[in-house]
């Protein structure tokens, strides 16, 4: 990552005034930057973020990449408030690629780690307060009175007693030369008039009309349209094949080698397609024995290695050695797909003067920096721009489309969008890690947790994408959730054992704790049971000393009628879980049918302390899709390998959670912590190991593998 | 050349004619609200009304559509109301998969204007939402059907 930026160092960037002036226009090509010099005239350009036009509309910048999670209407309205904007007139504009749109707290151009307002909350509102107050002096000015007799609201700065009155449109004309403010006074929440609203969204209209344009709707006059051939085992490359045959088909225009592929670039995507079929490619590299059962038994030879210390305090070996009650379990997760609906694509075009680029992507950063490497191009002359994005969950992280869309532009000379294949997406993903880990726990004879020795088996992803944050050879998040368990645990130690395979890992929704709270919360449970203690009861006596994640906890089991009675074959289970800086506990209900083995969840309670809340409306929505998400995976999702390659290649052999399997979903808000906390992910890691102590609940059956697919439950059956 | 009628408007196109319709929608008429998925029929997010009936326009030929009415989100008006609802209840999150989701419901409302719980999962599982926003798409067909707000 590139060095941090500084609190102060954003400021100054956000605050710089109209110096700074840069106003970016949106065109049916891409975006248009405009220096101070020829910036429309007469708007009010007082920091990057936002943009006050004379016709009152306020434009926000969004730097972070709308994939449904909601940014570009809650961090609109960080600005809009501060700002005392009439939220009729705010629009927004996806920033394009610019060190000025930096994360301040990453120091590059990136969406994830449920960070966007966690990162923001503050600097945006900041950006709409400094904005503020120079209208207001600006007004103040031009009627020679003190700036305190006057005051914004709705769009209008009026003075406080006399009738006199600008409206925001009317002061773009009077601010010139009114300088920053060197600290902007921030609203008191109870001030807000925005903040905490269930505010409409502002992509949902043209998500509706069918006008919202994704990356894969992009369209460049003299475009050409690419499909690429990629490798059937993972890590091998084309050695040879025939352009003949494709190059009759009407259309098809150019065929291309890249490093991991042949690319068919056409007039249409399916000429492209019909081209890539007939490309009599042989392959060489790959391990055609790498499959499933190879995969298992490495890990398990792994499981017997004793790793990395990644956290150990006190000496949890000998509370175990001690104990009379106690309990070792091995967990095994595996490799899963994003499955992202719009499939990875891109649009590029290289001129010997420019790069332009258009992509769905979550890091505009790295996408900036393979265009100025491919391209040859100097940073000012390379223009990246973030469409929607159809669904990201850290797969559009990655820039391997980004980087073939760029080479076939310099290779053709032409706009050239890349199209992958529902089956190029699911074979050449950049997988959740598999894990296998293994605890050894023990109670006292109060039902207290003494110890617990974790271990966690998993590939780094880490070690690829940001190495420098590796510590001691621990990939923080390969441990997050159990190296900082909630729970009050005297004796504690996590090891890590990092296993490399050929078998590339990403970034997944909620990264470490998708597998993590599946092994913590299990455990929990199993362990309530030994201590003979109900698994509610026994986690609150193990978070004596949090009070917000107790309060979390409680409200979740409470709303959930927790412990009243359900119809036999029916069940109830619970998990807690803390990822992101929110805490979110959930309560699931499950019918299991004894023929079919299938597991179907009728209701999931939610109960979630996120601290201050933007739009409530985005949060609920945003737990409801992560229960929807996790769920998918808790029941459904394997990555199939078998012979070197990924089996799993559409929606026939690799489904997701469809809507007759969905549950009711009731989200409830807990006002807790005081910092704002992420909202993206931490709705998943709780659904899959509370759907699991629901299925024990009904069931007696014990799961420490996912997913509950109807032929482990039916296996798990005939044992009981 | 086919001949095509798209939302009320009559097309010539020049097309092969086992293209398939999502294609000839997206590339040559420029309507991109119905998407591409899996290219299989077992996603739903490029359904398309042929006729009134909820079809898969990714599987479908175009020479299949001679002759008969296709409706893409385009060309279902702003005050539809499904349209309506889809926004009162705020159901789409990334919205990749949405025009799919409405198309298929249009066609079911078009076979049942007031569906039953069962009829709304069995004509919809077959568009599938990666954001899980499902419990907002029954609201939003059980709101433009007139059978209240929340399930």
């Amino acid at each position: 990552m590139s060095p941090k930026m500084s609190r102060r160092e954003f400021l100054q960037h956000a605050l710089a005034g109209t110096g700074i002036a840069v106003a970016v226009t949106m065109t049916p090509l891409g975006y248009r930057v405009f220096s101070a010099a020829d910036a429309a005239a007469g708007e009010f350009v007082p920091s990057v973020w936002l943009t006050i036009a004379p016709n009152e509309t306020v434009t926000v910048m969004v730097a972070k990449s709308e994939m449904g999670q909601g940014v570009s209407t809650s961090l609109p309205m960080l600005v809009a408030d501060e700002l005392e904007a009439n939220w009729g007139s705010v629009r927004f504009v996806f920033a394009p690629a610019d060190d000025k749109f930096r994360d301040p707290v990453w120091g590059t151009q990136a969406t994830g780690g449920s960070t966007s307002i966690r990162h923001l909350y503050e600097p945006l509102r900041l950006a709409g307060a400094a904005a503020r107050e120079m209208l207001i002096a600006a007004a103040a000015r031009e009627w020679k009175v003190p700036a305190e007799e006057c005051l914004a609201a709705n769009g209008v700065v009026r003075h406080k007693r006399k009738l006199k009155s600008f409206s925001f449109g009317q002061l773009t004309s009077m601010v010139a030369g009114i300088a920053p403010p060197a600290k902007p006074k921030l609203k008191t929440p109870q001030e807000f008039r925005l903040i905490g609203k269930e505010i409409p969204r502002l992509d949902v209209p043209e998500k509706v009309s069918g006008a919202a344009i994704f990356g894969m709707d992009v369209k460049v006059p003299g475009m050409l349209v690419a499909a690429v051939a990629h490798p059937p085992l993972i890590g091998a490359h084309p050695a040879s094949y025939s352009s003949a045959a494709a190059l009759k088909i009407k259309g098809v225009r150019q065929i291309i080698k890249l490093p991991k592929g042949v690319a068919v670039c056409a007039d249409s995507l399916p000429a492209a397609r019909g081209g890539v079929d007939v490309l009599k490619i042989k392959w060489e590299g790959g391990d055609p024995k790498l499959d499933n059962a190879s995969l298992d038994a490495r890990f398990a030879k792994a499981l017997n290695e004793s790793g990395i210390k990644a956290k150990e305090t006190g000496d949890p070996a000998t509370a175990f050695n001690a104990a009379a009650k106690k309990l070792e379990a091995t967990f095994s997760l595996p490799y899963l797909a994003h499955a992202t609906m719009e499939p990875m694509n891109c649009t590029a075009h290289i001129t010997a003067e420019r790069c332009e680029v258009w992509a769905p992507t979550q890091n505009q950063t790295g996408v900036k920096a393979m265009a100025e490497k491919i391209s040859g191009l100097p940073a000012d002359k390379v223009l990246v721009n973030t469409t929607y994005l159809g669904g990201g969950f850290g797969r559009r992280f990655e820039t391997d489309v980004v980087e073939e869309a760029l080479l076939l532009a310099k290779a053709t000379g032409k706009p050239v969008k890349v199209i992958w294949a529902r089956e190029d997406d699911f074979r050449n993903d950049f997988y959740r890690p598999m894990n296998l880990s293994r605890v050894a726990a023990s109670l006292d004879s109060q039902g207290k947790i003494t110890g617990w020795q974790h271990k966690v088996v998993c590939p780094s992803i880490f070690a690829r994408v940001f190495p420098d944050t590796m510590k001691n050879g621990v990939d923080q998040a390969a441990v997050e959730g159990v190296a900082n368990l909630d729970y009050d645990v005297p004796n504690l130690s996590v090891n890590y054992v990092r296993i490399d395979t050929p078998v590339p890992v990403g970034f997944w929704r909620s990264v470490g704790s998708s597998h993590n709270a599946f092994v913590v919360e299990t455990m929990m449970d199993e362990l309530a049971y030994l201590a003979g203690v109900d698994p509610v009861e026994f986690r609150l006596s193990h978070l004596g000393g949090n009070p917000n994640a107790y309060a979390v906890v409680k409200t979740a089991s409470m709303r959930a009628g927790w412990g009243k009675p359900l119809p036999s074959g029916k069940g109830r289970g619970f998990a807690f879980h803390r990822s992101f800086d929110t805490n979110v506990a959930m309560v699931a209900e499950v019918a299991v049918d004894r023929k079919s083995g299938r597991v179907k969840v009728s209701r999931v309670v939610c109960a979630v302390d996120c601290g201050p809340v933007v739009n409530p409306e985005i949060v609920r929505s945003q737990i409801e899709g992560a229960v929807c998400f996790g769920l998918s995976a808790a029941l459904k999702e394997r990555v199939e390998i078998a012979a070197g390659g990924v089996v799993s290649g559409n929606f026939s052999n690799y489904d997701l959670l469809r809507m007759n399997e969905a549950p009711r979903i009731e989200v409830h808000l807990v006002k807790g912590q005081d910092k704002p906390g992420g909202i993206g992910e931490p709705g998943v890691p709780p659904i899959a190991p509370a759907v699991a102590n629901a299925v024990f609940a009904a069931i007696g059956a014990r799961f420490r593998e996912l997913p509950l697919s109807p032929k482990a439950i039916l296996k798990a059956l005939k044992k009981t | 050349m086919i001949s095509l009628t798209v939302n009320g408007k009559k097309y010539q196109v020049d097309a092969a004619p086992d293209s398939k319709l999502l294609w000839v929608l997206r590339e040559q008429l420029g309507l991109t609200g119905a998407k591409f998925g899996c290219g299989i029929g077992m996603c739903g997010a490029c359904t398309v009304l042929v006729d009134g009936k909820a079809r898969r326009s990714c599987i479908t030929p175009v020479s299949a559509v001679k002759g008969k009415k296709v409706v893409t989100i385009e060309g279902l008006p702003e005050n539809h109301p499904l349209k309506v609802a889809w926004i009162a209840e705020q159901v789409p999150q990334c919205g990749y998969c949405q025009p799919g989701q409405m198309m298929q419901a249009a066609g079911l409302l078009n076979e049942h204007p007031k569906p039953t719980e069962s009829e709304i999962d069995s004509a919809m599982s077959g568009c599938l939402c990666r954001c899980g926003t499902y419990q907002r798409v029954k609201s939003a067909i059980n709101r433009a059907a007139g059978k209240g707000k929340k399930p």
